[in-house]
């Protein structure tokens, strides 16, 4: 329970601050934190990629295996994905099996990269109804310092970039790129004494009302949604919201 | 360890070549690259960042702080908690994301390691947390875990006796080698993985497995603990620099820093 009295007395401080257009790192409402991405930063992976937003440090490893379809998509490859929010990168953090809030991560990000068709699954299959790629995207949060779903899908993104399906795994003789289609990115932002703040820091999601986590594609389309928090939005802000996603969004995939 | 699955050495290879190469390069006596970077976290109270041939390895230490589960509390001592997770994608088959009995054990003979050098009696009733995380493995986590763990705890200003330094011998193709890299593991005979205290000259991990006559386990003991002083001054090293900028930045006289090695305020 102690967080909760060192989230009034921050909300207090934030409070102030926003009411003079401030936010308590100096950034901008609409200003993301330096993002740095490192491509390729597991070896033992087939894909991967390292990625520092602000103090938030997430490592996303893409393993790729041999398996069966699932029976009502034979002519599919699988996409898991999954996110362990480790003891390492908070205190608030526990081991043990998912949690709910690592549970949300996990499928937000899915979500995005699924319905963004970041990867054709058609073109992951072996044999039909018999064998399929199963691609597993493994989110590692090392550093936590908020905002773990735009910190995740830049991660998986930019692992995708360069995953390789290896062939010999089932037998083939040649590697092959996974088959990487669209750049679904998305953007996270809270609202706080009716605010929008995009990529909200710990502390700033802590004393949020509201949070909307918005993907996109490169037309400019929007591919998933999660509102999350007991606070409401306006329309007005959803919209908003909407069209701070496309916009950084597109920044964001001018970077890799 | 060795694993009897996995694709077979190619016949082509040899763990040990005329020269007395290794398949690396390198001589029997000869560690892979070490780099370690000491405060490489932000959440938490120390950390540390090892990079070891291809392992990559990140610890970070949380505490003294209130003791979970509380029937483990200890009134007269701070109990070290360690944590050993290997992540999913670390190795070349995916491993099942959570711990197992390897790192179960692995958790429990660094937490006793650590436990050696920490002042436990200085913080009663408390946990101090340690979590070890393999991101990419290549034999010898376990002592890059360890190495690891301890600059992490000295960047989180816990009083220490000492830097636990560690490192690994082992027998390929006849030979005693030190630091072990994956196909070493694999296709070696024996690997002993060492834990030291350079400062008591005491051993504080120890395992083995394999096949060693007495004198090869002696040749390996003795050149795994020769490794483990080059280790510990790269330890070293690392929390000097982390001190020293943090020094010129805060305007700290050095002499504290080098005395203390402390972090101030938690």
């Amino acid at each position: 329970m102690g967080k909760d009295v060192v989230a009034d007395l921050k909300r207090d401080y934030i409070s102030k601050l926003l009411a003079k257009g401030v936010r308590a790192d100096g950034r901008k409402f609409d200003e993301m934190r330096p993002l740095k991405i490192d491509i390729d930063y597991i070896k033992s992976a087939e894909g991967s990629a390292r990625v520092q937003l602000g103090d938030t440090q997430v490592v996303v490893g893409i393993k790729i295996d041999k398996g069966e379809p699932f029976a009502d998509t034979p002519n599919s490859g699988v996409l898991t994905t999954n996110a362990e929010l480790i003891p390492m990168a908070s205190e608030t953090f526990e081991s043990g099996p998912p949690d709910e809030v690592s549970i949300e991560v996990a499928r937000v990000v899915d979500r995005g990269i699924r319905e963004g068709h970041a990867v054709d699954l058609s073109k992951m299959v072996i044999e039909p109804g018999k064998a399929v790629w199963i691609m597993f995207v493994d989110v590692h949060v090392i550093d936590y310092d908020g905002n773990l779903f735009d910190a995740a899908n830049i991660a998986a993104n930019a692992a995708f970039k360069t995953a390789k399906i290896r062939g010999s795994k089932a037998g083939l003789s040649e590697d092959q790129p996974l088959p990487v289609v669209h750049q679904p990115i998305s953007l996270t932002a809270v609202k706080i004494d009716g605010k929008i703040l995009v990529d909200p820091t710990h502390d700033e999601e802590r004393v949020a009302e509201a949070r909307l986590t918005v993907a996109t594609i490169e037309n400019g389309n929007l591919c998933a949604m999660q509102k999350g928090l007991n606070g409401a939005f306006t329309l007005e802000e959803v919209s908003k919201v909407v069209d701070l996603s496309r916009r950084i969004g597109a920044e964001i995939r001018s970077r890799f | 360890m060795r694993s009897m699955g996995g694709t077979p050495l190619p016949a082509n290879v040899k763990l040990i070549d005329e020269n007395g190469r290794r398949m690396d390069g390198r001589l029997p006596d000869e560690m892979r690259p070490l780099k370690i970077e000491a405060g490489v976290l932000k959440r938490a109270d120390g950390s540390a960042y090892v990079e070891w041939g291809n392992n990559k390895v990140m610890a970070a230490v949380y505490g003294p702080r209130e003791c979970h589960p509380r029937h483990l509390q200890n009134p007269e001592r701070a109990l070290v908690q360690c944590t050993y997770n290997m992540a999913s994608f670390s190795v070349d088959e995916r491993k099942r994301p959570g711990p197992d009995r390897r790192s179960h054990e692995i958790s429990k003979i660094i937490s006793e390691a650590l436990t050696n050098v920490v002042f436990t009696e200085y913080f009663p009733r408390t946990s101090i947390d340690v979590y070890i995380e393999v991101l990419q493995a290549n034999a010898g986590t376990r002592c890059a875990g360890l190495t690891a763990a301890s600059v992490a705890l000295a960047d989180a200003g816990i009083p220490m006796r000492d830097l636990v330094a560690s490192c690994a011998a082992g027998k390929v193709a006849d030979t005693v080698v030190v630091d072990l890299q994956k196909e070493e593991d694999n296709f070696g005979q024996a690997d002993i993985p060492v834990g030291f205290v350079p400062r008591t000259n005491e051993i504080v991990l120890l395992q083995m497995d394999g096949d060693l006559t007495p004198e090869q386990f002696d040749k390996g003991l003795h050149m795994a603990v020769e490794a483990c002083k080059k280790v510990y001054q790269i330890q070293r090293d690392a929390l000097k620099r982390r001190y020293s900028a943090r020094a010129a930045d805060e305007d700290v006289p050095p002499a504290i820093v080098e005395g203390a090695m402390m972090r101030e305020g938690q």
